[in-house]
């Protein structure tokens, strides 16, 4: 595996262009090209407090205020999670042409699909900023230096998952379909539109078994919650865990590789 | 340089090394694909699961050589696993057994542009493909210029490659792929898409390669590419090695199994007509139109449906052709010399009667007919068991496929047995010509002309 890596360090050139073609492809001869990055995560956020401060007033705890950016400090990792997994099951067979084809490392394909993710994820941060000085949410510095590193264990994360995802859907066309269904159930449960301390005791013991439960929590606190970050502990566990999946989609992603240009 | 001391050369530097490869490729029944993901998690054998229903053997035990610096062929028909052997080598795909090993850079020109994304321009799909295939960025930048030289396309380089006709798709991959400048060149059957001008372009680069010492495996439908270009070659046949070695000898053994397989075909064929019978006795013809002679009624000759009929008082037992090789064939070459031998049994003691012979091309076009009686045949007698041959000094017909026409009959055109389009026969021919006859014939030039190879 470690012999894996360091070729992909070698492809870093290839995945970097990829990405980059990715978002370039992506908004190619629409007319707010680039723009739809802010507009998008923008809109979906104004449906969320629409829905929640407009239709279902009472759904959460008035103490949650301003309600619209607890929802944003979720939905925006949600949804570069989300995304990036729905693409990577696709990403090997529709790249088939090219495992057929090439030689190059196919986890590539999924990587990329991962770090496009990203970068529409960072395109989002300038509203969440935004939202930051219009609610003059006090955000200490201390606090924002955690940020990155929820970012890198989400990274973590999301590529193991992705890896595991886009090797399976090559065998089992099926994993497209159990993961759509499979990610809402998933998103409702993470406490993203719903703080975690309103759970049930029980229920919440389930939900702490979900990895994305702790990082939901913890861009919460560095984003949302005043007072410095209390979630070190709980990172670090979700961190190694985190570690964990992607050596086992790695391990997964190598052992199918092989069968990989005869399935696509 | 002996053959010897090639092979002890190709041993010091091969640039590409097969031994003993075995290729499987395994079918996955529908039944695993689709329904067992959750039988196989629950199991806890998502792995163990994915073992094959059905397997079938792409290559089986190939092994060989390609020394550096040369040019290597190789053969085969269709699904003989030649683009298999190429993608072992290439390192796209992996050997079931036995290794494959390749000294060097490797560049595979399996299918030009694959990875090109439409909706960039070629500019950045240059640079994404060339990554791909293994160069670094400050490299690309330094041949950038070259490779859109190459594909002619300085005008629509900055042009979404969707808009590219499929020409200038083709020739901007093929100058990515060959600018990567590989110690070894893998091609497949790509040049065959190209227009004229550039396949020349193509074989000249290739040639440019080959002077600069690198290795090219060319694997191709084209024979003549092999001969003209490659030092070596190898024919696989249904994932055998069946020859290897120099290009001309390796062609004409590939050659002559075609030619064998496709004369076993036509035989096969021949024998479920006349032998399955089913037509006989069917109505009674016309009796002028059973005569074999497009001149008197060539309408019913045209529209007769191949079959076997006649009265029986005298049969023809069996039919053969036999060409140079003294024995029964199907294929001959053009020009050869024929015999068509009909075996013929008289039921009873016959005064009148008449043979006749027919040639037909596969459009129903009678090419040449004829009997004894219009060739002033004066009919003795048929009694018992008798042999009837109709020997052709020169088969001058062009390429094609052609059926026969035999029967014995009286001299007024009543038959006594008429075979009908039930013998089916090839000829080839080393030339591509036009027309259905071919005169024997030569050229010869006089006065300011002159011309060579003829």
């Amino acid at each position: 595996m470690l012999a894996n890596l360091r070729q992909l360090f070698r492809y870093r050139a290839l995945i970097s262009s990829l990405v980059a073609r990715e978002l370039k492809a992506r908004y190619r001869a629409s007319t707010l090209g680039v723009v739809w990055s802010f507009v998008n995560p923008l809109l979906l956020l104004l449906i969320y407090t629409f829905v929640f401060t407009v239709v279902m007033p009472a759904a959460h705890p008035p103490e949650l205020q301003p309600f619209a950016l607890f929802l944003f400090a979720g939905i925006l990792p949600w949804t570069w999670f989300s995304s990036s997994l729905l693409e990577s099951s696709n990403v090997l067979i529709a790249g088939g042409n090219l495992i057929k084809k090439v030689l190059f490392p196919a986890e590539v394909l999924p990587i990329v699909s991962v770090l496009a993710g990203l970068v529409h994820f960072c395109f989002g941060l300038p509203i969440l900023v935004a939202f930051l000085i219009y609610y003059r949410v006090p955000v200490s510095p201390t606090d924002l230096l955690w940020f990155p590193l929820i970012v890198l264990v989400q990274l973590v994360l999301t590529t193991g998952l992705a890896l595991l995802v886009s090797a399976l859907t090559v065998h089992f066309r099926d994993v497209r379909d159990l993961l759509a269904n499979l990610l809402t159930l998933w998103f409702f449960a993470t406490p993203i539109i719903y703080p975690i301390s309103q759970a049930p005791g029980r229920v919440r013991q389930v939900l702490n078994l979900n990895p994305f439960t702790h990082l939901a929590v913890a861009y919460q606190d560095v984003l949302f919650r005043p007072g410095p970050f209390t979630q070190g502990t709980r990172l670090l566990v979700v961190g190694i865990a985190s570690a964990l999946v992607f050596v086992t989609g790695y391990f997964v992603f190598d052992r199918l590789r092989d069968t990989f240009a005869e399935e696509v | 340089m002996s053959s010897a001391q090639q092979a002890a050369g190709s041993r010091q530097a091969s640039a590409i090394e097969v031994r003993d490869v075995h290729k499987v490729y395994r079918r996955y029944g529908r039944r695993k694909r689709f329904a067992t993901l959750k039988s196989a998690i629950l199991s806890g054998s998502v792995l163990r699961d994915l073992h094959p229903d059905a397997v079938f053997e792409a290559l089986k035990g190939v092994s060989f050589d390609v020394a550096k610096g040369k040019t290597f062929g190789i053969v085969g028909r269709n699904g003989s696993g030649k683009s298999t052997m190429l993608k072992l080598i290439a390192g796209i795909g992996k050997p079931t057994s036995g290794t494959v090993r390749v000294d060097g850079r490797v560049s595979a020109l399996i299918e030009l542009g694959a990875g090109f994304h439409p909706e960039i321009s070629g500019r950045e799909n240059v640079y994404i493909n060339g990554l791909m295939l293994g160069l670094g960025r400050r490299e690309i930048a330094r041949r950038f210029d070259e490779i859109v030289r190459f594909a002619e396309l300085e005008e629509f380089i900055d042009a979404p490659v969707k808009t590219y006709s499929s020409g200038m798709y083709m020739r901007l991959g093929f100058a990515v792929a060959i600018n990567v400048d590989p110690d070894v060149l893998l091609v497949d059957e790509v040049l065959a898409v190209g227009d004229e001008a550039f396949t020349h372009k193509c074989l000249d680069k290739l040639a440019e390669l080959r002077r600069r010492g690198r290795t090219v495996l060319l694997v191709t439908h084209s024979l003549d590419l092999v001969t003209r270009f490659c030092d070596e070659a190898l024919w696989l046949d249904a994932g055998v090695a069946r020859a290897q070695g120099d290009p001309k000898r390796v062609i004409d053994a590939y050659l002559m199994d075609v030619a064998g397989q496709e004369n076993r075909e036509l035989a096969e064929a021949g024998m479920r007509n006349p032998g399955s019978g089913i037509r006989e006795e069917l109505e009674p013809p016309d009796p002028g139109s059973s005569i074999p002679d497009p001149g008197t009624e060539p309408a019913d000759m045209f529209k007769a449906a191949e079959g076997r009929w006649g009265s029986r008082e005298a049969e023809i037992t069996a039919v053969e052709m036999i060409g140079l090789s003294g024995q029964p064939a199907h294929l001959f070459q053009s020009g050869e010399r024929v015999d068509i031998r009909l075996h013929v049994r008289a039921n009873q003691r016959l005064s009148d009667f008449a043979f006749g012979v027919g040639i037909f091309n596969a459009e129903g076009v009678c090419c040449y007919g004829t009997n004894t009686l219009i060739d002033g045949g004066v009919a003795g007698e048929l009694a018992g068991e008798g042999l009837v041959v109709f020997e052709i000094d020169g088969l001058n017909l062009v390429e094609g496929t052609y059926k026969l026409d035999v029967a014995v009959h009286r001299q007024d055109g009543v038959p006594y047995d008429y075979h009908r389009l039930l013998y089916t026969f090839r000829v080839k021919s080393p030339r591509k010509e036009a027309g259905i006859f071919r005169p024997p014939h030569r050229w010869s030039f006089s006065g300011g002309i002159r011309m060579s190879g003829l």
